[in-house]
């Protein structure tokens, strides 16, 4: 078997990890383990690699010289590849862009709902409420949140059944926006 | 209040019982907070972190809960006394770790602590004993809005209350109750369940938190999720399962009550036998056959009183609190002897445990 990220050299470090439910693995040479720190548990995320992997062919994980760094605290996006942690409050702004599919990858959902400080007055209405009835295309990422949602509504009421059907919709729909 | 002062007195979950303590040992609930206009702890400079510390510092030791409290900077705690928070359960591993610019301030009966610089500006933690999930959230509610009136959080409308690591994002919480689980070990129905519990977003793991073994049939159930739910949410959906997965827990019990009664006092008695005469004991052994004592609590055969004392000893036989109360640095051999001293005094009055009420009413179903 050869290593996953080189492809060249023969993968001697075999790598697994629960995240989100689901086992990730990979292989790798040595070198390119001891590149990506795997020997160093504390700076190691499997999610964060795996991320990586895709450089060539993948356009948003380009490296540019003119790469984005936060003004607030000098933090870059390197940075945050490096540790999974951001560097100020501002990061999250200036990092916003494509931050959306991560965090859908780590919460059931992406809008804050709970507490806020007295010092945030509640947001204006949701701008954009959507009827479910409405004649709308759903875009496949819609589709795939809503099914999350069902399935873990489904689990809580545990009706097993249904969350058979829906998981085994959801990774037909992920396997086919993947391939895409 | 001083270092003596909290070491002398077990933390209040320890000695008081609370709903379900047959099974829920503690609920633990805490938030992340960050100040705006500062960096996160973790990217932060020593002297940006000593900024942070001076304006949360103050702004704690104000609160009326905060009374008389504990407070004090990392650097100026030994190694041996980092380490005793860590085994109450106080302060994290990590926070033990860090240096100068770091804090900790709890308040005198240990249910409420917080870290200062820890990977958030602020981590606060409230501790009660049995599942009150609940009313662990309500206080560290109040005194998060007390504090966000002198100090600036950071908030933001779609993401909620902004933290260092994103998988912290929203709400900042993590609810963790500790549950004992002896029978769903035993009857090897643990897996199972972590798996289950896996899948309905919520984590799983070990006594002493992440990557840490489950000594003693202890677990820490949390959620993973901290955004897109409101804070009551969290609680109640991790309180149903819960709640189920100690009905899971009794029903294991009672099945081996009937299918194995011998396998069950053997456990018992000679976790008994051990425990009264050992000289030399590992805190992995003896955490565990403690464990099978307090089964023996639960299950009527060793007298209710003796659960308190096997709270207490669960942290007082661990490394820090053994060379605390030596009051000096111990070898592990010298911590295991030591360990093995305290155990029986502590067990001194407590008699064979009585199983009487199985040779009557299951004398058939043995073999």
């Amino acid at each position: 078997m050869n290593c996953d990220v080189c492809q060249t050299e023969k993968a001697t470090v075999f790598f697994s990890q629960m995240a989100d439910g689901k086992l990730q693995k990979v292989n790798l040479c040595k070198g390119c383990a001891d590149d990506k720190g795997v020997t160093d548990p504390t700076g190691f995320a499997l999610a964060d690699m795996l991320e990586g992997m895709g450089e060539e062919t993948t356009p948003e994980a380009e490296f540019a010289p003119d790469e984005l760094i936060c003004d607030s605290c000098g933090f870059s996006q390197t940075d945050f590849k490096k540790t999974g942690r951001f560097g100020c409050a501002d990061c999250y702004h200036v990092f916003e862009e494509g931050f959306e599919g991560l965090l859908e990858a780590m919460h059931k959902h992406t809008q804050h709902t709970g507490k806020s400080p007295a010092a945030f007055p509640d947001p204006p209405a949701a701008p954009e409420s959507i009827d479910p009835e409405a004649p709308m295309e759903a875009s496949p990422l819609d589709e795939l949140s809503e099914l999350k949602q069902a399935l873990s509504k489904s689990v809580e009421d545990e009706d097993y059944e249904e969350a058979a059907r829906l998981r085994d919709a959801i990774s037909q729909l992920e396997s086919q926006l993947g391939d895409s | 209040m001083r270092f003596s002062t909290l070491l002398k007195n077990p933390a209040e979950w320890m000695r008081t019982p609370g709903p379900q303590s047959d099974i829920v040992i503690t609920s633990r609930v805490r938030l992340a907070r960050n100040l705006t206009s500062h960096p996160f702890p973790g990217w932060a400079r020593k002297e940006d972190r000593a900024i942070i510390m001076e304006e949360i510092k103050p702004a704690l030791e104000d609160l009326s809960e905060m009374k008389d409290s504990f407070s004090e900077e990392m650097t100026k705690l030994s190694a041996i006394e980092k380490q005793v928070l860590v085994e109450r359960h106080l302060i994290s591993r990590e926070h033990a770790a860090k240096g100068p610019g770091c804090g900790t301030v709890m308040n005198r009966k240990q249910t409420i602590s917080v870290m200062i610089n820890e990977e958030d500006h602020l981590r606060m933690q409230a501790i009660r004993p049995g599942l009150q999930l609940s009313s662990a959230y309500q206080s560290l509610d109040r005194i998060d809005s007390s504090l966000e009136e002198s100090l600036p959080f950071a908030f933001d409308h779609q993401y909620g209350y902004l933290t260092a690591c994103p998988t912290n994002l929203g709400t900042g919480m993590r609810a963790s109750a500790m549950l004992h689980l002896p029978g769903l070990v035993l009857s090897e129905q643990i897996n199972q369940t972590i798996q289950g519990a896996n899948k309905i977003g919520l984590a799983v793991r070990g006594l002493y938190g992440e990557g840490t073994e489950a000594l003693a049939n202890l677990f820490q159930i949390s959620n993973q999720n901290t955004l897109g739910s409101k804070e009551e949410e969290i609680i109640e959906h991790l309180d149903r399962v819960i709640s189920q997965l100690i009905e899971n827990e009794k029903n294991a019990r009672l099945k081996m009550l009937e299918d194995k009664p011998t396998a069950i006092q053997n456990q018992v008695g000679r976790a008994y036998a051990v425990l009264k005469f050992a000289h030399i004991i590992s805190s992995k052994e003896a955490l565990n056959h403690l464990s099978m004592i307090r089964l023996g609590c639960d299950l009527g055969f060793v007298p209710e009183e003796e659960r308190e004392t096997i709270n207490v000893l669960l942290t007082e036989i661990q490394p820090a609190h053994l060379q605390i109360s030596a009051k000096r640095k111990l070898s592990p051999d010298e911590r295991d002897i030591l360990r093995a001293d305290i155990i029986r005094s502590s067990l001194n009055g407590l008699t064979a445990p009585d199983f009487s009420t199985i040779l009557t009413e299951r004398d058939d179903d043995d073999e």
